[in-house]
């Protein structure tokens, strides 16, 4: 394929991806606004009112970032594995498998859905976000490359639990064991600094603290970790992501017999 | 002449140490339209995998046009449309964006693939069905949905892995029509069918495979012609209270109103029916006893079996 047809394959998934989450808006974009609400309601402004400020910043506003960045984490992620195990399980994949795409296309048309939908979650979650608190932007080239890489980022982990994927089950596994305990332990709700000190260096361990906390900087200017740490690690996943998600595509892992 | 498919001593050892393929050779012709036959978990569907690289081959070597699959694999897919056995495609996915996005795959602009789709699906009946979730179709209407779906980037080889299962006999006299229309404007097409009729009707050669080894590659014609016999059932217009002398030919006597005469190959039928109408039997109706590749198959199949 020269590089014009490859071009033309890479827009046809990613279109077909784009198409999917928007043909079932119902089920991708509105109840992430309504729980985003459910948040600023409870969190913000009932239990909110009683904490206080956080690192001078009212604690409405100050959860935002983490509130809008685990949307995206968790949509990226969720659209993703169930489009890619879905396309396993109707064997549809293997439209894409029997054409001259490459499988770096199709990695990259998969994970395109994903940042689609992230960012598409994002922005009406802050749009619903702004009915609460004002959001100030302290670095827009910060926030915004934190939002897609974060959402890069859990796309390629999304397409790894796609091929591994056995079952429905095996898609619901790594979301509620492993994604959702990192990012409420991730800083989304609170300060590192509000912990005691061996909770904060246990803290340091966690992936997502640093993407909450890098993204947190570029709207409201204060984070937890430095932002060249944060920068490297998730383009170090987003690297090793990518080779791993590559490899196991190029051997059929899952999708060849 | 570069051969469309040329297979040579392909091997498949799945992971649970079932060999399915036991190094098979095989070539079919440009233009050709050629039927593989097979018993279930003969290896036919392990071989389209194979060429259409949806499963992993163990060892030898696929060429598709010329192009092998190890080291041209993108241009070997390229000439390549598949019709799998089972239906895979989105079935949320309206039907035209099933074409579009198929032929996009393969770099197709996507207003070329809107004519071809628009194309496509009027000659196989489903333009009307175009916006509709591809889950709303029948059986037969999904089946042509994929043959429309595997012609979107104009292969030259199609692959047809039991294409009329489950499909009503009007329905498969049209896509028998269609297919016979797109081999003779030069797509060469490989059919696997349990449909033995179909393969006889439609196909100029066979390979028929059994066990993974291929038992028989030959044109259908030959094949044929290795009938020793076949047998005609006669239904009488009268009650017959005597089986009369039939020169040439044996009769046996099924009931009072049906006759099965076996015709050695070669016979003139014609005498056949001189000599009931001079023992003043009426012929209402006569058919074929069984399909004759059926025959053939059913002995081959069981010859190889007879001698593993």
């Amino acid at each position: 394929m020269n590089g014009r047809a490859q071009y033309i394959a890479f827009r046809a998934i990613l279109i077909k991806e784009v198409l999917r989450f928007v043909r079932i808006w119902i089920q991708t974009i509105l109840p992430p606004m309504i729980t985003t609400a459910l948040y600023f309601v409870i969190f913000g402004r009932l239990i909110g009112s009683q904490v206080g400020d956080v690192h001078g910043i009212g604690y409405m506003e100050y959860i935002v970032p983490g509130l809008i960045l685990m949307t995206v984490i968790t949509n990226s992620y969720a659209n993703v594995v169930s489009s890619f195990y879905g396309a396993k399980f109707q064997r549809n994949i293997e439209e894409m498998l029997v054409a001259p795409v490459p499988n770096y296309l199709i990695l990259l048309g998969f994970i395109g859905g994903g940042l689609a939908r992230g960012l598409a979650v994002g922005l009406a979650v802050t749009v619903v976000a702004l009915f609460f608190t004002p959001i100030p932007l302290h670095n827009l080239w910060v926030a915004v490359s934190v939002l897609v890489l974060t959402s890069l980022l859990f796309s390629l982990a999304g397409i790894i639990n796609g091929i591994y994927a056995k079952s429905f089950d095996d898609i619901s596994v790594i979301p509620t064991f492993v994604l959702t305990p990192l990012t409420y332990l991730g800083g989304v709700f609170y300060s590192v600094s509000m912990l005691p000190p061996v909770w904060q260096s246990i803290s340091l361990a966690n992936p997502i603290l640093y993407m909450v906390n890098a993204f947190r900087y570029g709207l409201l200017g204060v984070s937890d970790v430095n932002l060249g740490v944060a920068y490297l690690a998730i383009v170090g996943f987003i690297v090793g992501l990518f080779g791993f998600a590559l490899h196991l595509l190029n051997r059929g892992h899952g999708i060849r017999s | 002449m570069i051969p469309a498919l040329s297979l040579h001593n392909l091997t498949k050892v799945y992971k649970n140490g079932i060999t399915a393929l036991h190094g098979i050779d095989l070539e079919v012709a440009p233009g050709d339209f050629f039927a593989l036959l097979g018993p279930n978990g003969a290896g036919k569907s392990t071989t389209i995998g194979i060429v259409s690289s949806l499963v992993n081959k163990t060892g030898g070597t696929a060429r598709v046009f010329g192009h092998d699959i190890d080291t041209e694999l993108a241009a070997a897919k390229a000439c390549i449309g598949l019709v799998p056995q089972e239906f895979n495609f989105n079935i949320f996915e309206p039907v035209v964006e099933i074409l579009v996005n198929q032929a996009g795959y393969y770099g197709i602009p996507r207003h070329v693939a809107f004519g071809r789709a628009e194309r496509y699906l009027n000659q196989l009946g489903l333009w009307e069905r175009r916006h509709d979730q591809a889950r709303m179709l029948s059986g037969g209407m999904k089946r042509r949905l994929m043959i429309a779906r595997a012609l979107v980037h104009e292969p030259r080889l199609l692959i047809l892995d039991e294409p009329t299962a489950g499909v009503d006999i009007e329905i498969r006299h049209s896509m028998w029509s269609f297919l016979t229309e797109i081999n003779a404007a030069g797509t060469t097409i490989i059919l696997t069918t349990h449909y033995l009729e179909e393969a006889e009707r439609l196909c100029r050669n066979i390979a028929i495979i059994d066990n993974g080894r291929i038992v028989e590659n030959t044109s259908m014609r030959e094949l044929i012609n290795r009938m020793a016999s076949h047998t005609l059932v006669l239904d009488l217009a009268h009650p017959l209270t005597a089986l009369p002398p039939l020169p040439g030919f044996t009769a046996c006597r099924i009931d009072d109103v049906t006759l099965e005469i076996e015709v050695p190959r070669g016979a003139d039928i014609n005498t056949l029916f001189v000599a009931l109408s001079a023992h003043g039997i009426q012929v209402d109706s006569l058919r074929n006893k069984t399909n004759r590749l059926e025959e053939l198959f059913i002995g081959l199949v069981n010859n190889k079996e007879g001698t593993a």
